[in-house]
């Protein structure tokens, strides 16, 4: 018996599921970046390392301190609501629904919170409320189509996208600049619907979109963490995840949780916007005519991030972070939308990542046995 | 009037190829959500090649302009099937992933030949005025798109192959129960290939005759506006059955040609609606339509569960 204890002891790192799950999601990142570099070098050869490493640095290609902390800064204030989007649809997928309504929960919480801010004149945090009760709604209709009517949730989904992007666009015309397709700018209008920035900026070379908004993105992703990992509601919905007729018959209601976890995804979707637009950091164009692709990008966070809300945090940093670098590239040779294609590659690649474990668990396993018998044949040979 | 009527079977024929390729994908048990991004690159391919062959024969000009576009849906389509049939992944995520991954790539592709072509020109626009004139002749004031026929055609094709033929019962077969399909010696594999591979060329095909239905350039930066989802719904409505394709692909495509032609009917635009109300249109029916319709779901039995031949 002791040599069995010695094994277990021995316990190799490649055997721990968190581990693999981030060695899976680094490589991803690298694959990703190779088939990206690869495309450069087929436009271009001879610029295409400089410019994979300037997507990789972002704000470390400005060369003094302080304007990196700005561009750092920039970087964290569209992070958090890519966190947020990122997390709606982590939530949904441990319930076994894949929440790709997420963007277009976004886009009413955008449209909410704006269209309070500047038709209505409320502080920040009435803005708020009312873009997670916006997102939240939008996501009912959601669960409750898919609970009730069958309807798959991607196709509502997408569809709800598509309404909410109109319906928002006639909405905010209401509040736009006489002069451009832009609503107008918060910061003018009503500073009160500014997010409170409690002097964070100072941190980041006086940049004012620095605010509030930031930490609590990552507070908001380590309760969803607790959440899903220590009560009994995450694990109800979990269990709804695995298998929905098991969870009946464990008296669960398996009903109630789609539709509760697709309004708990649509509210933190909602809430993300509400990150971005209180912040003064961009306008809504209200002739758009394509979906905002942070819903989409949320994709590729959450799975990128092991679909565990703490990897979702940096997964969401990393994606941010490739797509700013990739508005440093020289703009007369190389597109910028080299980074959505990365990340694009990263997400496709994430659909081996459970191959890959498997992989690596059997390649494990298949070492250990034959240790085993390797160590039992010398026994034998003792005896 | 005439307009109206153009338009919708137009769109109707879109939508009945791009539902044709869900079909055959969901019917070997693959769903294929990626069909958005299928179009895209279909209509990618065909776009280049009527740019580069504008003003050469017409039915030269056709016959490339379909071959270009099935073989890029079709190489597309791979990479699902790669990843679903040969690796087991998440058939969802998969899909969605190539969904972005087509905007993405359209995007860089254009703009990296636009910007060769002409070092301001950063836009992500084909333009395929010349070209597309191949595909179109004038009977009266309407005017008569290949497509139509070539959906007619891939239409009943559907129906005989489906149906009709051994190919097709055994590729419904494993859809259904590829267990039991396994057990009498079809390889359940190399059918869900067929079945990805078919649905990326009439993806394909569905993605150049969206983009030249109405106008004559494209910006590929907006994909194909959740068009391919649309198809997809179009599907589901018609029961997975080509001939309820084809009568459902015309209720969508008459609701999709509202917003293009209602500014010139009488009727509707003394209704005084703001046009944005009739872009949505076309989603809000599908969102009822399925409401309606998925509760006795028709959909193959086995459809998003991948093939393990060791499990029982």
């Amino acid at each position: 018996m002791p040599e069995s204890k010695t094994v277990k002891q021995k316990e190799s790192i490649w055997k721990k599921p968190g581990f693999q799950a981030v060695f899976a999601s680094v490589i991803c990142v690298l694959v990703g970046l190779l088939i990206g570099l690869i495309v450069l070098a087929i436009i271009k050869p001879a610029g295409a390392w400089d410019s994979i490493v300037t997507i990789v640095l972002n704000f470390f290609n400005y060369p003094t301190g302080a304007a990196r902390l700005r561009y750092l800064g920039n970087t964290l204030v569209k992070t958090a609501p890519l966190l947020m989007c990122a997390l709606s649809i982590q939530f949904c997928y441990k319930v076994g629904l894949f929440n790709i309504g997420a963007a277009g929960q976004y886009v009413v919480g955008a449209g909410a919170c704006l269209y309070a801010a500047l038709a209505w004149n409320q502080p920040w945090w009435v803005c708020m409320l009312l873009a997670v009760l916006a997102g939240g709604i939008y996501g009912a209709i959601v669960g409750a189509l898919k609970a009730y009517l069958n309807v798959n949730e991607v196709i509502s989904g997408i569809m709800l996208n598509w309404i909410g992007l109109y319906g928002v666009n006639m909405l905010l015309s209401k509040v736009k600049e006489s002069t451009s397709p832009y609503t107008i700018g918060v910061a003018s209008a009503n500073p009160s619907a500014i997010m409170p920035s409690l002097g964070m900026e100072k941190l980041f070379t006086n940049n004012k979109y620095v605010t509030i908004a930031i930490p609590l993105s990552v507070i908001i992703a380590i309760v969803v963490w607790i959440v899903q990992s220590k009560t009994t509601f995450g694990y109800e919905l979990q269990a709804t995840g695995f298998n929905k007729d098991a969870a009946r018959y464990a008296g669960m209601k398996e009903k109630r949780n789609i539709i509760l976890s697709l309004i708990i995804g649509g509210a933190l979707a909602g809430i993300g916007a509400a990150f971005l637009y209180l912040t003064g950091y961009e306008q809504w164009s209200c002739t758009q005519s394509s979906v905002p692709n942070m819903g989409f990008d949320g994709i590729s966070a959450a799975f990128l991030g092991g679909l565990n809300p703490i990897g979702t945090i940096f997964a969401s940093y990393f994606i941010q972070h490739i797509t700013d670098g990739g508005s440093y590239l020289d703009k007369a040779i190389y597109p910028s939308q080299i980074s959505d294609l990365i990340s694009a590659i990263i997400i496709y690649l994430c659909g081996f990542v459970l191959f890959f474990k498997y992989v690596m668990n059997s390649r494990i396993r298949a070492k250990e046995e034959k240790k085993l018998r390797e160590e039992k044949k010398s026994e034998g040979g003792q005896a | 009037m005439v307009l109206l009527l153009q338009y919708t079977l137009i769109f109707a024929s879109v939508l009945s190829l791009v539902a044709l390729g869900g079909c055959f994908s969901e019917h070997s048990g693959i769903i294929n959500l990626g069909l958005e991004g299928i179009m895209v690159i279909g209509a990618l391919g065909g776009a280049m090649t009527l740019d580069a062959m504008g003003g050469q024969a017409a039915p030269a000009v056709v016959l490339a302009t379909l071959a270009v576009s099935i073989l890029c849906g079709m190489a597309y389509a791979a990479l699902l099937g790669f990843a679903c049939i040969q690796f087991s992944a998440d058939q969802t995520l998969v899909g969605t992933a190539l969904n972005i991954l087509a905007t993405a790539l359209a995007t860089v592709i254009v703009k990296a030949r636009n910007m060769a072509r002409n070092p301001d020109d950063v836009s992500s626009t084909v333009q395929y005025v010349t070209g597309k004139k191949a595909f179109i002749f004038r009977i009266g004031s309407f005017e008569f798109n290949w497509f139509m026929l070539i959906a007619l055609i891939a239409l009943i094709l559907a129906g005989i192959i489906l149906y009709r033929t051994r190919f097709g019962l055994r590729l419904m077969a494993c859809g259904e129960n590829p267990q039991a399909a396994d057990s009498v010696g079809i390889n359940v594999y190399k059918m869900r290939w067929a079945g990805v591979l078919i649905s990326g060329a009439l993806g394909g095909l569905g993605g150049i005759c969206y983009i030249t239905a109405g106008v004559s350039e494209w910006k590929f930066e907006n994909g194909v506006a959740g068009f391919g989802f649309l198809a997809l719904a179009v599907m589901i409505f018609g029961a997975w059955k080509p001939l309820n394709i084809g009568l459902a692909a015309l209720l969508f495509g008459f609701f999709r040609t509202l917003s293009n032609v209602y500014s010139s009917i009488g009727i509707l635009a003394n209704l005084n609606i703001p046009g944005t109300l009739y872009n949505m249109l076309p989603y809000i029916i599908s969102l009822l339509v399925l409401a309606f319709t998925s509760r006795n779901s028709r959909a193959p039995k086995a459809e998003g569960i991948p093939y393990d031949k060791g499990s029982r």
